[in-house]
């Protein structure tokens, strides 16, 4: 690998963008706002239960971005292309909801195997269907997380109704392009 | 004990896919791992200001409100009324399970609680901003907002086609 040629993930960024910056705004007014309601044990508690849960996180943060790195490495770019690129058509979008349902961890892997996708060819309709189809239907998050909340029918019942959302986000996102393009060529 | 197995199954991939490519070359082992650790140095501040926030926004939210919008007997309106909830409602894995099984228990309707976690799973608007927008392309990103919008009404309606089992 060139050293020199400019990694396809990574963009121009600045040490501070907007979405963070929206972000602070919202965590600040919401922290004063709990602060002010609850007092300031309620405010420390917050704290504590967060802080120990980011620590957890961080193994598996740096396990997503490491898997990342790896797997555009492992995978040829052409097989992506073929695979999930734009003329991979519909075949495309199907595989990528198969892949979506398996992929294990939380939003600190799908997002980087996501833009390492995107940067090697695959097509933006494909990739967002991943990423529906992991947040609808993904296995982990509902096997680990939804089930005890919500019992086995209640989520069996809403998997089977999510099933195909993931395959619809990517037709849909094929039509808005297309319709994009209509309009770009009069 | 899940998180347990969650991480060492992740670790287990990192270690198989380390070493694919150290059989292909070492040196292209250290150039992707210092490609990840990039990444990763990168995201820390942001999921630490996001996973703070995502808390004090949780505490801040009346679920109890939350809750009784969602009723039965609120129909369609109920049902946008849901969608727009969830997307407000933080991501992080349990907050919007936990609403959605107070709202079952409170007597919510089934389609909105359908709708509500749905909309919370596309968008968790907190969680757009820790993840999505640092990492994605902007375009892509709005994409996705704009093709998911009618997704949580088609969920509900598909559940209801099939039947509470």
């Amino acid at each position: 690998m060139d050293p020199a040629a400019p990694s396809p993930r990574r963009r121009r960024r600045g040490p501070i963008d907007w979405p963070t910056a929206i972000l602070i705004v919202l965590v600040v007014t919401a922290a004063v706002y709990v602060l002010w309601r609850d007092g300031s044990a309620r405010f420390l508690e917050v704290i504590g239960e967060d802080s120990s849960l980011f620590l957890w996180m961080m193994p598996n943060v740096l396990a997503g971005c490491l898997i990342a790195a790896l797997v555009t490495v492992l995978l040829p770019r052409d097989t992506v292309v073929r695979w999930v690129g734009k003329e991979a058509g519909f075949k495309g979008i199907l595989i990528s909801a198969g892949v979506g349902i398996i992929v294990p961890g939380g939003p600190y892997t799908i997002y980087p195997i996501a833009a390492a996708f995107l940067g090697m060819g695959a097509d933006a309709a494909a990739v967002i269907t991943l990423i529906t189809s992991w947040t609808t239907i993904g296995l982990s998050r509902s096997l680990v997380w939804e089930l005890p909340f919500l019992g086995f029918d209640f989520v069996l019942w809403r998997w089977v109704g999510a099933l195909p959302l993931g395959v619809l986000a990517g037709l849909i996102v094929r039509a808005i392009e297309r319709h994009w393009r209509m309009k770009a060529k009069p | 004990m899940i998180e347990i197995i969650v991480m060492a199954a992740l670790w287990l991939i990192v270690i198989a896919l380390s070493l694919g490519v150290a059989r292909r070359s070492f040196p292209l082992l250290h150039e992707s791992a210092k490609s990840g650790a990039t990444e990763f140095i990168y995201l820390v501040p942001r999921m630490a200001i996001g996973m703070l926030g995502s808390g004090f926004i949780a505490a801040a939210l009346p679920n109890d409100t939350v809750a009784y919008w969602l009723g039965s007997s609120s129909g369609i309106s109920g049902i946008g009324l849901a969608m727009v909830a969830g997307a407000m409602t933080p991501g992080g894995p349990v907050v919007g399970f936990a609403i959605a099984a107070a709202a079952l228990k409170g007597g919510a309707g089934a389609p909105q609680i359908i709708a509500y976690t749905t909309a919370w799973a596309l968008y968790a608007f907190p969680r757009l901003l820790t993840y999505e927008l640092p990492m994605m392309p902007a375009r892509v990103v709005w994409l996705r907002v704009l093709a998911s919008i009618p997704l949580p009404f088609i969920a509900a309606w598909l559940a209801m086609l099939i039947g509470k089992p």
